[in-house]
């Protein structure tokens, strides 16, 4: 309140005396609500975090403290809070070989998404070639195409060419489900790239190759890094896809985690802290990248 | 939204102006396209033809079957629920997800850490939905001593309505008491200047009231009814005796006591400690009850997960984890809208409620209608949610049509059902396709 009212005697001076007097009544009624404004907020924002708390307290509790009682009563009895269960986790061969999968899906999915996504987005947005709009309409068409529809006839042409159940297959069927959106996102980006610029690269002499590689994908740097971190988080947060395409060599932390939910209750020591785990580097990745994240959500709406 | 994704000012180029600057080679444009339209095509494109091909062939794919796939699709049970938890799913799931989001767009302007908040509530949208169905699974775990879910919702109803002290009492052999309305009654009416013997069996130790004391025989009064209302029971084989007081036996400490008269309480009190109880003398002649509130068993909380409330509740953890997109994308919105009018609205004399639904609102319109759009698209395509936090006993009546698609190709072992799924699924999006497609060629054709 005091902070509140600093605020408002440094303004005062600044503003008319006729436009501040019809507005103090209002000011006032403002300041209580936003006295209850504040406090639905906070009661919301506590109501959002409590879920994320109750797993954090629950990886870090023994599993005989967790059938006792319920997470919160570490608050009385911090004693209880351990980090045993991690390192039962991380000795677990499982767990550790499906954590290593995830990065080894991941990462290529991400990388090939953008690399394939680019050059499209610039043939796209910079070639010419017959009914060039009506392909690019024809891949934004695709991007609302649920990711269910592929699944039995993808499991069965993945049969075929004998990449079912393998990292490889999970990477190509994530590489093209994340295609028509950074075809859609980076061929709009570079569209807007100033003419000028790849004419003066031209006139040095860049071929069509060379343009791309050392204008249109510096240029494109923020589309890229929205579309990448989109890219990564979705394939890190996969467990469809993965649950039908890999078998259990080759499966990633969500699909070796699920296959433990069957017995809730009783493995909690290892859901909790799997769950964690595997949420944190999503969460590092958003925390780290939030202003590209978010820009990556909107252009995405239509995802 | 692809200004806002190509993040610059400047609208989309003209086409002419955007022809190539190098005059490319088929060869290059090759080079360039063909990785993505291979993938496409053989990933995307494919399975859609595939798909509504299989739709129109029987499980094992070689004998044509007409529609009797899309038969199934209305006939099915599991289909059936799962189309019927979908229309709910894509009714309410956006429809909460959009108008949170707007309520806390618009509300954390007003705050100092709006930005913290922001945080806070988009935060769940990075996780996994498994990890998400963990946490939720947790949440609602029907047991209050670990479910924070159930352990709120039990401390406000014991708040209101204190669970009771006997649960399971109940008479014994030749009792003077029969059951009566969930609670007992005496078989016989009462007189002033008796006192009354009330004997029950069956509470448990550890589940008797603290204050309860040594029960002793009420003493008489002639003007009224007394008795004692104990638990008659002594540990050790023939030491105590049925229906009389014995000296280590504890009285119902809080028993509520009724006298009726003709189906009416004439009177009621509460026994002490020591179990007596004194009525007045308008309870001569009536009966004495111990209603059914002194049984009823402690209140357990809700059953989150059971088969009537598992579909909201699972919509409730995907509106946790999605409402902080409606709001990011509203709040974006938000900051388009010119401040000048909503400061004239205020001018004006409207109050902020009228300023937010006349003047807010109908701004932010586009923008409520994309997010409730994609969140339907995205709801039609629901499945890790369901899967995790639907606990095997009510994952039938928790059913989507994603999961049911799963459950027929690849454990039921039905492919031709699943690809009449999948097909109508298509056919669902497939006019917001057209928008997109529409929207786009516009800008593309500038």
């Amino acid at each position: 309140m005091t902070t509140h009212a600093g605020r408002l005697a440094k303004t005062a001076p600044a503003t008319t005396v006729n436009r501040t007097r019809p507005s103090l009544g209002s000011r006032i009624a403002s300041g209580v609500g936003g006295g209850v404004v504040r406090v639905f907020l906070l009661l919301v924002g506590l109501f959002w975090l409590v879920p994320t708390i109750g797993l954090l307290l629950s990886s870090l509790r023994s599993p005989e403290d967790m059938n006792g009682s319920g997470w919160w009563k570490v608050f009385t009895a911090p004693s209880q809070l351990t980090v045993d269960n991690y390192q039962k986790l991380l000795e677990n061969g499982d767990i550790t070989n499906s954590l290593l999968n995830t990065v080894l899906i991941t990462v290529p999915a991400t990388v090939l998404v953008v690399v394939i996504g680019s050059l499209a987005g610039y043939a796209f947005a910079w070639m010419e070639f017959p009914g060039r709009d009506w392909w690019f309409l024809g891949v934004v068409g695709l991007l609302v195409v649920p990711v269910q529809v592929a699944l039995i006839p993808i499991a069965e042409l993945f049969g075929k060419i004998g990449v079912f159940g393998s990292i490889t297959g999970v990477v190509l069927f994530h590489v093209g489900y994340g295609l028509p959106f950074a075809v859609f996102l980076l061929r709009n980006f570079f569209a807007e790239i100033p003419r000028e610029l790849l004419e003066a690269a031209r006139l040095d002499g860049a071929g069509e190759l060379r343009l791309f590689a050392r204008v249109v994908m510096p240029l494109g740097g923020p589309a890229i890094a929205s579309l990448g971190i989109f890219q990564f988080l979705w394939v890190w947060n996969d467990m469809l896809v993965a649950l039908v395409f890999s078998d259990s060599g080759s499966q990633p932390i969500t699909v070796a985690l699920q296959t433990q939910v069957r017995q809730f209750g009783n493995n909690i020591d290892v859901l909790a802290p799997g769950a964690f785990i595997s949420m944190v580097v999503p969460l590092a990745v958003f925390f780290a990248f939030q202003r590209q994240f978010v820009s990556g959500v909107m252009a995405g709406a239509v995802k | 939204m692809t200004s806002a994704t190509a993040g610059g000012t400047a609208p989309v180029p003209p086409a002419r102006t955007r022809k190539s600057v190098t005059g490319t080679r088929k060869a290059v444009v090759a080079l360039f396209l063909l990785p993505a339209l291979v993938l496409l095509g053989a990933l995307v494109v494919y399975p859609i033809g595939y798909s509504v091909v299989r739709s129109f062939y029987d499980q094992q794919g070689d004998g044509f079957a007409g529609f009797d796939n899309y038969r199934a699709l209305f006939t099915d049970d599991g289909i059936r629920t799962a189309l019927k938890n979908n229309v709910i799913w894509v009714v309410f799931a956006p429809t909460v997800a959009t108008a949170l989001g707007l309520v806390f767009a618009v509300l954390t302007e007003r705050v100092r850490w709006g930005t913290a908040f922001k945080l806070v509530v988009f935060m769940p949208m990075t996780i996994s939905m498994l990890a998400a169905g963990i946490i939720f699974r947790l949440v609602y775990d029907q047991d209050p001593d670990k479910g924070v879910a159930n352990a709120v919702w039990v401390g406000v109803h014991d708040t209101f309505a204190p669970s009771s002290a006997f649960p399971k009492a109940h008479p014994g052999r030749r009792s003077p008491l029969v059951a009566d309305k969930g609670g007992f009654i005496t078989r016989d009416p009462v007189h002033a200047g008796q006192s009354v013997t009330l004997p029950l069996v069956g509470v448990a130790p550890d589940v008797m009231p603290d204050g309860a004391g040594k029960a002793v025989q009420a003493a008489t009064d002639p003007g009224r009814v007394t008795g004692t209302a104990w638990q008659d029971f002594t540990r050790g084989k023939g030491v105590g005796t049925l229906g009389r007081v014995d000296p280590s036996e504890l009285g119902y400490s809080g028993m509520r006591i009724e006298a009726v008269k003709d189906g009416e309480v004439v009177d009621s009190t509460k026994a002490g400690a020591d179990g007596t109880f004194t009525l007045s003398g308008k309870a001569d002649g009536a009966r004495l009850r111990l209603p059914a509130s002194n049984f009823a068993e402690p209140y357990n909380g809700v059953d989150w997960l059971g088969p009537s409330l598992v579909t909201p509740a699972v919509i409730g953890s995907y509106v946790w984890m999605w409402a902080g997109f409606a709001m990011v994308l509203i709040a974006a919105g938000l900051a388009g809208v010119p401040r000048e009018l909503l400061e004239a609205a205020r001018v004006d004399g409207a109050n902020e409620w009228q300023v937010f639904r006349r003047v807010t609102v109908p701004l932010l319109a586009p923008v409520l209608a994309v997010v409730a759009v994609t969140l339907m698209i995205n709801v039609l395509k629901v499945f890790d949610l369901v899967f995790i936090i639907a606990p095997g006993s009510s994952q039938d009546d928790a059913n989507v049509l994603a999961l049911e698609l799963y459950r027929k190709g690849f454990s039921e072992g039905r492919p031709g059902v699943a690809s009449a799924i999948a097909v109508f699924l298509l056919l669902l999006v497939i006019p917001v396709m057209a928008f997109n497609v529409r929207r786009l060629r516009r800008e593309v054709r500038r």
